[in-house]
């Protein structure tokens, strides 16, 4: 079991309440897709997932370990194990992508290795070979500022899986790409997932990205699982139950498309 | 209603004028009757004669350098420590280490750097070994609270994605905090080098080195020749280190 | 192919840039004669330590305290006398140096002719010089010149604000919009008439701010000035200092501290209800 979800809800500081009562089991190697409207809690449970927030109810178990339970120092060692690519990279501005890939393994390093890598990269054919697969070798030494949304997308999944984790978290890994490279990028991630025996998880507007990539698709809506099935059986009904939204009330149109959404810069 | 207590506002300010001048007992005609202006003329003028023999020139090049390297390293170890206590200035230890570290800086910064340089002179003798320390000790208040508050502006997501994946509390600063803060440090720390140079100069009026000794001496022996000659230089300095303050800042701060 | 994997592209700019920052960093040190270990090594030890351990308790006879106040409001009188003079030396130049006033800026969109920036250039010349020189230097000279005294010290303030004040309002005047004042010129009316009804009005709160925060640098200055013979407070704290008079000296510093802070709050009171 790589990890489960028992009765977990979420309610932030300002007292949204993210997710209720939320139960989810998923065994390793399983490749599974989130998908859901805007607001619905998608990142909240990818959060709750990466051990970002503990739960205000319910209990998480993340590779077999509860990580609330764990001494600070425990559960650090076990973040070390899994990865969060975010929707909006982290990167410094001024950091060159060398530098910011190779940060995936500053769990697994010591100080003394950490602060070295940053006059002189330690393993600079490491992160050139996790930037090939996603064809950002040129950029290599290149700052983060002088990269678009797309490619900052990429070296925040490059130093993912640069770090090598158990478990992989997406947050809407590919929204700042084109739908072609979406699709290669994803492949990436998902032949990785195969051969590593990786668990991975990845939110995704793009309903047709996920069904053509994820054989298990879950749906959340209004911070509650809707459905939670192999993408086979998911149907343009559920889609529409899932998506509707009273409030908009659009003509009806002859091909409906979902849009890319962009990063905030 | 607030017109009429704008009105008594200037006419205190006014009546605090006039207060000052007869605290003091001076007119300001005592200033410019007689002999006074005169006097002042005759000592202006010993100025415009300036010194420029071989030897001075080299004495004067020896404290020039004196100065310099009091403000470089005296700057550079406050950009060290102000470092060091900006963090737990910015609340990283804790409320408790945040009030008392505050409270160290503010004490550090309201002390002007002549009284810390007569004060290491009391600690460490003449010269400018006094000096440098001098303007470390006050210079780290100064940067101390300004790194603290660059500090707590910096966008914590990068830091924080780090602690996220395993890494620890020095790594995730080094590669999340610090590259979006060096340049603002940067900054800080050669503006005020640019007014430590200034001070610098003048610490060696309580025996601090550089510069500042030598003029004190020459004037205190009546050599407004050499003194003038002095003074020049530290002008030249000053205007020195703004030109190359102003280029480092436009080479490393602004671009790249 | 090995080598050219590994090679970093920033790596000999870093290593060049790191052995220059050596190479500038010990001769620095050794010209500073840097040595903090002075602070905490065992001569000046016995001699630091008595020092600082008469800090407490800091002295508070009567007469001490009586001759604390004399001092402070000296310092005061020092740093408010000296102000208003230099007001009085830079407005007339701030006027005189600033472009805003050129008759020919008014016709050329703001900026003066060739003879208009020529007269003008001695008038900013004679400021920036009367500022780049440190005021404790002028505090010297006036010393030297007039003798000990708080004279000195109020010579020595007006001169060098008169030149930061000077530079800073002639900057204010510029950057206020110019347009008001120019369509006075252009119909006819005297300078400081246009001046004063057209850009007066909108600079007055950013003069008097400014004018506010240099008061309080002033108070500052007196107290260091002190030091060389200027009188005020600066000049006790030296005396007691020479003296090793432990406990005299951290009373000073206490009321200097306190001086700055009741200086600091006033002129954020003032900033706050004239600008």
């Amino acid at each position: 079991m790589s990890l489960r979800l028992t009765g977990a809800s979420l309610q932030h500081g300002n007292g949204v309440q993210a997710l209720c009562d939320v139960d989810l089991s998923i065994t390793t190697g399983e490749r599974v897709a989130i998908i859901g409207p805007s607001g619905a809690g998608k990142s909240s449970l990818l959060s709750l997932l990466a051990s970002a927030l503990p739960p205000s109810s319910g209990s998480v178990e993340l590779l077999g370990e509860n990580p609330w339970q764990l001494s600070a120092r425990a559960r650090q060692r076990l973040r070390t194990r899994i990865s969060l690519i975010h929707q909006a990279p982290p990167l410094p501005p001024r950091q060159r992508v060398v530098t910011a890939v190779l940060a995936g393994k500053l769990g697994q390093w010591g100080l003394g290795k950490s602060l070295l890598n940053l006059l002189h990269p330690v393993d600079i054919p490491g992160a050139r070979a996790v930037l090939a697969r996603l064809d950002l070798t040129d950029k290599l030494f290149a700052q983060c500022q002088q990269l678009s949304g797309g490619q900052l997308q990429r070296v925040g999944i490059a130093r993912a899986l640069y770090q090598s984790p158990e478990l992989l978290l997406a947050d809407e890994p590919v929204s700042a790409m084109d739908p072609v490279l979406a699709g290669h990028t994803l492949n990436v991630l998902c032949r990785h997932a195969e051969t590593q025996g990786v668990t991975l998880i990845a939110s995704l507007h793009a309903v047709e990205l996920a069904l053509a990539h994820f054989p298990r698709i879950i749906g959340v809506r209004a911070g509650r699982i809707a459905f939670d099935c192999p993408a086979a059986e998911v149907t343009p009904q559920l889609l529409d139950a899932l998506y509707a939204n009273e409030q908009l009330v659009s003509p009806p149109a002859p091909a409906a498309t979902l849009s890319l959404q962009l990063p905030r810069c | 209603m607030r017109r009429l207590g704008n009105i008594a506002l200037l006419l205190a300010i006014l009546a605090a004028v006039v207060a000052s001048f007869a605290y003091l007992g001076m007119g300001l005609g005592a200033l410019v009757e007689g002999d006074n202006l005169k006097q002042m003329g005759a000592y202006a003028a010993r100025f415009l004669q300036p010194d420029l023999s071989s030897g001075h020139l080299q004495a004067i090049g020896r404290g020039a350098l004196e100065t310099l390297a009091m403000s470089a390293v005296g700057t550079l170890l406050a950009a060290v420590f102000g470092l060091l206590l900006a963090l737990p200035a910015a609340g990283r230890f804790g409320g408790v280490a945040q009030s008392l570290v505050r409270l160290l800086l503010n004490a550090l910064r309201a002390i002007p750097e002549l009284v810390w340089a007569a004060l290491m002179v009391l600690a460490a003798g003449l010269g400018p070994n006094a000096g440098t320390l001098a303007l470390a000790l006050h210079t780290a208040g100064v940067l101390g609270r300004l790194f603290a508050e660059a500090l707590e502006n910096t966008p914590t997501a990068p830091a924080e994605a780090i602690r996220l994946q395993g890494g620890g509390q020095i790594a995730a600063f080094c590669y999340g905090t610090l590259p979006n803060l060096w340049p603002q440090l940067l900054a800080y720390t050669l503006y005020r080098w640019e007014n430590n140079i200034r001070m610098a100069s003048v610490l060696g009026f309580v025996g601090a080195g550089g510069l500042g000794q030598m003029l004190y001496i020459s004037l205190s022996l009546f050599q407004e020749a050499q003194a003038s000659t002095v003074i020049l230089a530290m002008l030249l300095l000053v205007l020195g280190v703004d030109a190359l303050s102003g280029w480092t800042r436009q080479r490393w701060v602004r671009t790249g | 192919m090995l080598s050219r994997d590994t090679r970093d592209p920033a790596a000999l700019p870093r290593l060049l840039l790191t052995v220059l920052a050596i190479a500038l960093l010990w001769p620095g040190i050794q010209l500073a004669e840097l040595n903090p270990g002075v602070l905490i090594a065992g001569d000046s030890q016995s001699e630091m330590g008595h020092f600082v351990s008469a800090f407490w308790p800091p002295a508070h006879s009567p007469d001490f305290l009586q001759l604390l106040l004399d001092a402070t409001l000296q310092t005061l009188a020092i740093a408010t006398a000296g102000m208003a003079i230099a007001l009085l030396l830079a407005v007339p130049a701030a006027l005189a140096a600033s472009r805003a006033l050129s008759l020919s800026a008014a016709s050329r969109g703001g900026r003066p002719g060739a003879l208009g920036q020529a007269l003008r250039w001695p008038v900013r010349g004679l400021l920036i010089f009367l500022r780049s020189v440190p005021e404790i230097v002028w505090a010297l000279l006036f010393v030297r010149a007039v003798g000990l005294g708080p004279t000195a010290g109020v010579l020595a303030i007006a001169i060098t604000y008169a030149g930061m004040l000077g530079k800073v309002y002639a900057e204010i005047f510029e950057s206020v919009d110019q347009r008001p004042m120019h369509v006075l010129l252009q119909a006819g009316s005297g300078r400081l008439a246009a001046f004063a009804y057209g850009s007066l009005p909108n600079a007055a709160a950013e003069l008097t701010s400014y004018t506010v925060y240099r008061w309080e640098c002033a108070i500052r200055a007196s107290v260091v000035m002190g030091f060389v013979g200027a009188g005020g407070l600066g000049q006790q704290i030296d005396l007691s200092l020479r003296m090793f008079a432990g406990s005299e000296v951290a009373s000073m510093l206490l009321t200097f501290l306190l001086l700055v802070l009741l200086a600091d709050t006033l002129s954020r009171v003032l900033r706050g209800r004239l600008a």
